[in-house]
């Protein structure tokens, strides 16, 4: 507390002074985003259309207001008229902002018939919200993974200087080529969350138990960064999309080696593994998927999410604990359709044998197989 | 509030029934300017404590990265200042004012219902402590926004519970409050005083108290069946069970739209009273504003699902919240252009009253203006939950209702204390709010347009600039608000005294009563020409 009050006014002081003196971050940005899709300029004329009729319309009727300020007052004499009704006037200014409006709802209307047409799609990718991380499954290849925030708490806890793409960056982005229109399929696991692409000009709930549809042609390659628009608990701010769009020759190249790691991942399967093999593996795992929760010390954040070191589940039988994470239990996910059964194997060898915990136990990856 | 004590003892010729004193004339209160400025300080008080939970908004906010709250805390801040500054701060104060202009305006004794009238504010209390208490529950305050959508809002601790039981009770005050008026204003208006000359607060509020009935109790079904989905096994917003997760947003917003009305109606009434006292001149279009309010209160329940673009509603349903919108924008510009009529070729002064009227109407026609811009579905799917959002609803609720209500406050002052305020403290109290609120909510527009989400603890460094400057904006605008106590509460105290007239412009029977009005008032009805 006493450490604060005092960091605040010298922050303060030194924020002010950075804030004079500008950044060299894009910063003061004033408008949307420079579109990439056709519909997100279509959003983009139209927005500056509708600005530029309300700044017409401003000020125009506050130049009337301000000019009546300066003339129409008490000391300079003005004396008041009674004059309560114009029934001409009345009906002028009721009709003509309709008519505008009913300007302006033409191509609005025009620009929602083309956001919704999702008919003739190249490809189809669908989207899963959890949270506080994103799923991307691509249909039609058998592509399939999860991605989470790449910025680490230290920067977000002040203790690391900050990245360029701070918070707008993941380890595993949604690679898509230009050129094609991609379908993508929305839903979530948990609760409402919204998947927002501004360059793109799509942003769509993802609904738990409903599949909704949008779609984008990327016209341009680049790297293109949003974030999760809807309120989804304690990390919603910290669940970026990032999304690649890449020639279609990088883009098959990138579809071959995700299909490859995910062999070579699936390939310890099989295989006998050793526990310190396990909890080594399971570090990764778990501070990447479970510590946002859990928290990386196992010590939970009780009563919403209990604590992993001496938890009765993690210290208890082995089953259990195996079915908890494949099955998951309220806010808890069901990690089965997640991780791999090594990633699961890992995970439970690392949270039964560390963080405090010795149990002594694991189970073996071939098992987490037999069990999904 | 002392004066009006005083004012109770000169007052003999009704003390034959002997109402209590002390403590207990407040608890027992029917009378309506007691129970009226109840709910003005309780509104006031609920004012400066979501502001200090603003104020921690805005410190987490001054910089990238997280330095004060954790998330979940974050989360806590910004749910409950929606929901007191709503419910607690902006209604309760316009039924403050409705209670105690209400009589005046059209010559009543008292409300219909005086024992009704005291449970509808005492039902406040307990409201405001669950709301409070739930802070220091297990798992803490609600946390899931204002608008409590589910899954999100089932996942909660037992603050949801509790916050859902306070907003039964709000609901259960605004609706009997708002029958009181209802009755009032048919049944006990002054002789001669017909609909139509009716002042046009009365006529806002008479609107504003149907709006109440019809979308409280809708409020209360959504909450209801969000209790039961939490608690008892059904499965309304849960798809597992058969549910649908879409029909929270659907059935709140049929509240939540009509809602906003609700906390702008008044202010509307308010300014059309302010603004013909101080230009001298009758208000411009009292029949269309009449019918233009009406239109509004209609329309705003065909509008609900403008806050649900982004959930992926049919075409044809898109379209028609779309359409509907940008209606409801013709009415709200016709009730601009009769005020600014009025103001012409009027003979003007600038009292504090009028200086947060005319700012009223200049930035809540901003906050109109990107109303309009949320309306084009389009578009809106960009501005949808950023922070465009939220300048655009502080627009409309902080430099409309909530300016309303301070211009209201020093308009009738005079009248319920019997002192002029401080002129000049009250000018630096206008200017300080309305440059600090400018400063605060103006870059807003820009980080949404950018790309900045709303209810985010912390972001990327790209809004970084605006944030400070917003935050810096938002110290200074709550500083301010501690001037604003300092100059009532010096009216209360003494000052210059008041006439009855009060202002040379205004017009209106509650001038006609001595200041400070007297304890009764109008106990043989005035006649109205
Ligand atoms: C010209 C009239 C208006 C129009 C066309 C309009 C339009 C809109 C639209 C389309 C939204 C949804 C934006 C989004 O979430 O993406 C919105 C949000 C909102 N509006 Fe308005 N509005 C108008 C006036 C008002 C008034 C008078 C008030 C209150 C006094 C108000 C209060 C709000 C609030 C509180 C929200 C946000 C609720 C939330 O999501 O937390 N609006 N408005
Ligand atoms: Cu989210
Ligand atoms: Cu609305």
């Amino acid at each position: 507390m006493n450490k604060k009050a005092i960091f605040f006014p010298s922050t303060v002081l030194a924020a002010v002074m950075s804030l004079v003196a500008g950044s060299a971050q894009a910063a003061y940005e004033l408008n949307l985003k420079a579109p990439v899709t056709e519909i997100a300029s279509q959003i983009y004329d139209l927005h500056m259309l509708i600005v530029y009729v309300c700044l017409a319309i401003f000020v125009v009727v506050f130049g009337f207001m301000f000019y009546s300020i300066y003339k129409h007052r008490k000391s300079v004499g003005h004396k008041a008229e009674q004059f309560h009704e114009h029934h001409t006037l009345e009906i002028i200014w009721t009709i003509i902002p309709a008519l505008i409006l009913a300007a302006m709802a033409v191509p609005a209307t025009k620009t929602i018939f083309a956001m919704k047409d999702t008919t003739a799609a190249d490809m189809t990718v669908k989207v899963t919200g959890h949270q506080w991380k994103w799923e991307y499954d691509y249909l039609d290849k058998d592509v399939k993974f999860i991605s989470t925030l790449a910025t680490s708490q230290d920067q977000i806890q002040n203790k690391a200087e900050k990245g360029e793409n701070y918070l707008l960056e993941v380890d595993n982005p949604m690679v898509v080529p230009t050129g094609k229109k991609v379908r993508v399929l929305l839903t979530a696991t948990d609760v409402i969350h919204a998947w927002w692409v501004p360059e793109f000009g799509v942003k769509q709930d993802a609904i738990p138990g409903f599949i909704k549809e949008v779609w984008f042609k990327a016209e341009k390659e680049g790297i293109y960064r949003g974030q999760c628009a809807e309120l989804c608990g304690k990390d919603h701010g910290f669940m970026p999309i990032v999304v690649e769009a890449v020639s279609e020759d990088k883009y098959n190249e990138w579809i071959d080696a995700k299909k490859a790691a995910a062999t070579a991942a699936n390939a310890g399967a099989d295989k006998e593994w050793t526990k310190d093999d396990l909890v080594a593996n399971g570090k990764v795992v778990y501070e990447k998927n479970c510590a946002v929760c859990h928290q990386v010390t196992g010590a939970g954040l009780p009563p919403a999410f209990p604590a992993i070191t001496g938890g009765k589940i993690s210290t208890g039988p082995v089953a259990d604990h195996l079915a908890l994470v494949l099955n998951g239990k309220n806010m808890m996910p069901a990690w089965k359709a997640l991780l791999n059964d090594v990633e699961i194997a890992s995970v439970i060898a690392y949270e039964r044998n560390a963080l405090g915990n010795s149990v002594g136990d694991i189970v073996q990856p071939s098992a987490v197989k037999a069990a999904r | 509030m002392s004066t009006t004590t005083a004012t109770h003892h000169d007052d003999h010729a009704h003390d034959s029934h002997g109402h209590p004193t002390g403590l207990m004339r407040w608890v027992k209160s029917t009378n309506h300017k007691d129970i009226g400025t109840m709910y003005l300080w309780f509104s006031f008080a609920m004012f400066l404590f979501a502001g200090a939970m603003a104020m921690g908004i805005r410190a987490e906010l001054f910089q990238p990265g997280l330095q004060f709250v954790q998330p979940e805390t974050f989360n806590q801040l910004t749910t409950l200042h929606g929901l007191i500054m709503i419910f607690g701060a902006i209604m309760p104060a316009f039924v403050g004012f409705a209670n105690w202009q209400v009589p005046l305006m059209i010559g009543a004794p008292d409300m219909a219902f005086p024992r009704l009238n005291n449970m509808s504010f005492w039902l406040l209390i307990p409201a405001a402590i669950l709301l409070i208490a739930s802070i220091f529950v297990p798992g803490g305050a609600v946390a899931g926004g204002w608008t409590m959508y589910p899954p999100l809002s089932v996942q909660g601790g037992m603050s949801v519970d509790m916050s859902v039981f306070a907003l039964h009770i709000l609901g259960v005050s605004s609706i009997v409050g708002s029958i009181n008026i209802i009755t009032t204003i048919f049944n006990m208006r002054a002789p001669g005083m017909t609909l139509m000359k009716m002042p046009m607060f009365v006529w806002t509020w008479l609107i504003t108290a149907y709006l109440l009935i019809a979308a409280m109790p809708v409020l209360a079904g959504a909450l209801t069946m969000l209790i039961t989905d939490r608690h008892f096994g059904t499965h309304f917003f849960n798809a597992a069970g058969g549910g649908d997760p879409v029909l929270f947003q659907h059935v709140f917003w049929f509240f939540g739209h009509p809602e906003v009305y609700i906390m702008i109606l008044p202010a509307f009434g308010i300014l059309s009273t302010i603004i013909p006292t101080f230009a001298r001149k009758p208000l411009f279009g009292y029949a269309s504003m009449v019918y233009a309010t009406a239109a509004i209160a209609v329309l705003s329940f065909v509008v609900w699902a403008h806050h649900m673009f982004t959930t992926g509603m049919p075409v044809a349903g898109q379209l028609f919240f779309m359409y509907s919108t940008m209606l409801i924008s013709v009415p709200t510009g016709v009730k601009v252009f009769n005020w600014l009529a009025t103001m012409w070729k009027g003979s003007m002064t600038f009292e504090t009253p009028m200086l947060f009227s005319i700012a009223v109407v200049f930035l809540f026609t901003i906050g109109g203006f990107s109303g309009l811009v949320c309306a084009i579905l389009p578009v809106d799917i960009q501005l949808q939950d950023t922070y465009y959002v939220v300048a655009h609803f502080h627009y409309v609720l902080f430099s409309g209702a909530a300016m309303a209500i301070m211009g209201g406050v020093y308009y009738w002052l005079p009248k319920w204390t019997g002192h002029m305020y401080d002129e000049k403290l009250g000018k630096w109290h206008f200017w300080l709010t309305t440059i600090a609120f400018n400063v605060t909510f103006f870059p807003m527009h820009f980080t949404g347009l950018a790309g900045m989400p709303r209810r985010i603890p912390d972001y990327s460094q790209q809004f970084a600039e605006f944030n400070m400057i917003s935050s810096l904006g938002a110290f200074a605008l709550g500083l301010s608000q501690l001037l604003f106590l300092y100059v009532v509460i010096k009216c209360i105290r003494g000052g210059e005294k008041a006439t009855n007239q009060v202002w040379e412009g205004a017009h209106g029977l509650e001038w006609t009563v001595a200041s400070p009005a007297p304890f009764h008032t109008f106990e043989t009805p005035p006649q109205v020409k």
